[in-house]
C-alpha cells in the first residue's frame, strides 16, 4: 500500500486527485492538502469582477466532493517537504499546518510515497508597493472574492459615470515581470462591455498597461495567425480591438509604486511616469508559495529542491544561456524533480527553464517581460500525465511513464470580450505549441493550421459552455471521465 | 466653414485595422456564428488529440 499527497487542490491538484482516483488501485491511499476549502473555476472569476456571476457560481467546496471519494481531504497548508525523512519519520514526509477553523495553526506530519506539488501561486502583490486589494489601491480578479470585491467597486464607478462624472480605469499587469496578461485583457473588454451596456462609456478614459514588448504577447512572444490571405502577428489583431474599443494602451511598462488615485511605472527606455486614476485592476507577479526543503539531518536544503522563484525544480535544462540558444528541449517533460525522484511539481509550481518571449531590460536595468503563461489546458494534461506515471511507477516502472510538454501540447483560450447571450463576443484562440518549436516550425515557431483565432459570438458561447462543463467535470458528476480536459 | 476634424495622425489609434460594419455584423449573426461554434469545436478537439 502506497500513498500520493497532492498538495494544492486547484486545476492541476483537483486533476491529479481526480485521475489517481480512477487509475490508482484502491489499495492506495490518495491524501489532498489544500489551504481552501473551496475550488475555482479562475476563467470565469473576470464574469465574477463584472457583476455577471458571483462567487458561489464559480467555486464549489472540495469537501462535498471528496466525500463521495475514497480521497482523503486535509484543508491545511504545506509548510515543508522533508524528501529523505527527517526527525519525525524515516519516511519522506511533508509538514502542513491546519487552515480549518479551530485548528488554525495544528500541524501534522504527512508520510508519502509520491508526491505531487500542485501549490499554483503566490499571488506576490508585495512586489509591488501599493499593489493589490489587501494592502494597496488596486483591486484583483485572480480568486472569486477578490473578484466580488472588484465589482463591488467597479459597480461605484458605474454609479458615478451615471452621474455625468469623468473617471479613468486602468487595467493590465502590477509589475515588470507578471504573466496572466490574459485575464487582464478579457477584464478590460467585459469592463467596457459592462460600462457601453450602462450607457456610460464616454465618461470613462480606459488605459490598458502592462510590460508586454507588443500587445498579443501574451507571455508567449506573441502569436502568427493565418487571416484574410496573410499571415499577422496577433499584435494587429490585439491593437485593432483596442482601437475599435476606444482603449489607449501602455506597453513595455513595470509598475514600481501604486499610491491612492496615482501610479508610477518605468518605460523600457529607462523613463519614469505617472497615471492618475480612480478604478486599477491590475495582476500581480507570481512567486511559488514559499515551500523550505529539508534534508534527514534537517540541512535546508530549499536552493536544491526549489528554483529563486520558490517554483520546483523540475526535469526542465535550467542552464543559463541567451535567448538566441533557447530550444523547446529545454522544456520539462515529465514533471519530476531531478533529485528526489518522488516529487513532482504540475501546473504553476513548477519552475520554468526561463521565458518564452525574450528578455528585456531597461535602460536602467529593470527587467520588464512576461514571464510564460500558465493556463488550464497544459495544468490539467500535466497532472493527468504524472498521475498515470505514478500509477505505472508504484506498479514497478522504474521512470515516468507518460510526458506532457509545453512544447509539445496546445493550448486554447477563450478571452470574453462582452457576456450576454446574444450581444456578448469573445475572442478565441488556440497555439500549438504553447512553447515555440523552430526546429519542428522553423517560420513561426508554431503549426499555423492549430493556430488561429478569431472574435465573435461563437467564442462567448465556448466560453460558457467550458465553464458549466469544467465544473461539472471537477464535481466528478456521472459521466465526468468522457468530458475532454 | 466645415465643421470636419482630421484624424489625429501618428497616434496610436491611426494605424491598426479596424472591422468593416460586414466583419462587425457577423461576430453577431447567428447563423454564422452557430456555424463558427462547431468550427471551433472542432478545431479543439483536434488540438487536444494532438496534445495528449
Amino acid at each position: 500500500m502506497a500513498r500520493v499527497v497532492i498538495l494544492g487542490a486547484g486545476i492541476a491538484g483537483h486533476t491529479a486527485a481526480r485521475y489517481l482516483h480512477l487509475e490508482l488501485p484502491n489499495v492506495h491511499e490518495i491524501v489532498v492538502v489544500s489551504p481552501n476549502p473551496t475550488w475555482n473555476w479562475i476563467p470565469s472569476n473576470i464574469w465574477v469582477g463584472v457583476g455577471q456571476m458571483t462567487e458561489q457560481d464559480v467555486t464549489f467546496d472540495l469537501a462535498d466532493i471528496y466525500k463521495k471519494t475514497r480521497i482523503d481531504f486535509r484543508q491545511a497548508k504545506g509548510l515543508s517537504l522533508h524528501p529523505e525523512g527527517g526527525a519525525a519519520s524515516s519516511r519522506p514526509y511533508v509538514t502542513v499546518e491546519s487552515t480549518l477553523a479551530g485548528r488554525e495553526g495544528q500541524t501534522e506530519n504527512i508520510e508519502y510515497d509520491y508526491l505531487i506539488n500542485a501549490t499554483g501561486p503566490k499571488l506576490n502583490f508585495g512586489a509591488t508597493e501599493g499593489l493589490g486589494p489587501e494592502h494597496g489601491h488596486t483591486v484583483s480578479v485572480c480568486t472569486a472574492s477578490h473578484a466580488k470585491e472588484a465589482n463591488d467597486k467597479l459597480q461605484k464607478i458605474v454609479d458615478s459615470l451615471k452621474r455625468g462624472e469623468k473617471k479613468t480605469i486602468v487595467i493590465g499587469t502590477g509589475h515588470g515581470t507578471c504573466t496572466c496578461q490574459g485575464a487582464a485583457f478579457e477584464y478590460i473588454y467585459n469592463v467596457d462591455h459592462i460600462l457601453r451596456e450602462a450607457g456610460v462609456r464616454e465618461n470613462a478614459r480606459i488605459v490598458w498597461l502592462s510590460n508586454e514588448y507588443e500587445l498579443g504577447d501574451f507571455g508567449m512572444g506573441g502569436v502568427h495567425i493565418e487571416r484574410g490571405g496573410y499571415i499577422t502577428n496577433g499584435k494587429t489583431f490585439a491593437e485593432s480591438l483596442m482601437v475599435e474599443r476606444g482603449i489607449e494602451w501602455i506597453i513595455r511598462a513595470h509598475v514600481k509604486k501604486v499610491e491612492a488615485g496615482k501610479l508610477h511605472y518605468e518605460t523600457l527606455d529607462g523613463s519614469f511616469h505617472e497615471l492618475e486614476f480612480d478604478f486599477s485592476m491590475l495582476i500581480p507577479p507570481f512567486s511559488g508559495v514559499g515551500l523550505k526543503a529539508f534534508s534527514h539531518s534537517e540541512e535546508d536544503i530549499t536552493a536544491k529542491v526549489f528554483a529563486p522563484s520558490g517554483f520546483m525544480k523540475v526535469d526542465a535544462d535550467y542552464t543559463a544561456r541567451p535567448y538566441a540558444d533557447w530550444s523547446a528541449g529545454d522544456w520539462p517533460k515529465t514533471y519530476q524533480n531531478p533529485i528526489y525522484r518522488s516529487l513532482f511539481a504540475i501546473g504553476i509550481a513548477f519552475a520554468p527553464p526561463h521565458l518564452i518571449s525574450k528578455p528585456m531590460q531597461s535602460a536602467n536595468g529593470t527587467p520588464i517581460n512576461p514571464a510564460p503563461p500558465r493556463t488550464g489546458m497544459p495544468s490539467a494534461a500535466m497532472a493527468i500525465a504524472v498521475a498515470k506515471s505514478i500509477r505505472d511507477m508504484l506498479d514497478g516502472a522504474p521512470e515516468p511513464t507518460h510526458t506532457a510538454s509545453m512544447a509539445k501540447m496546445g493550448a486554447a483560450c477563450v478571452a470574453s470580450t462582452g457576456a450576454h447571450l446574444f450581444r456578448g463576443s469573445a475572442a478565441t484562440m488556440t497555439v500549438y505549441p504553447i512553447v515555440p518549436d523552430y526546429e519542428r516550425y522553423p517560420e513561426y515557431g508554431r503549426d499555423l493550421e492549430l493556430t488561429f483565432g478569431e472574435i465573435g459570438l461563437a467564442g462567448h458561447w465556448m466560453k460558457t459552455l467550458f465553464h458549466h462543463t469544467f465544473i461539472y467535470q471537477a464535481k466528478m458528476l456521472p459521466g465526468w471521465r468522457l468530458l475532454p480536459d | 466653414m466645415s465643421n470636419a476634424i482630421n484624424k489625429e495622425p501618428y497616434q496610436q489609434a491611426y494605424y491598426p485595422p479596424a472591422p468593416n460594419g460586414f466583419t462587425r455584423h457577423m461576430r453577431n449573426n447567428i447563423v454564422w456564428q452557430i456555424y463558427r461554434f462547431i468550427v471551433i469545436n472542432m478545431k479543439m478537439l483536434k488540438l487536444m488529440r494532438k496534445s495528449h
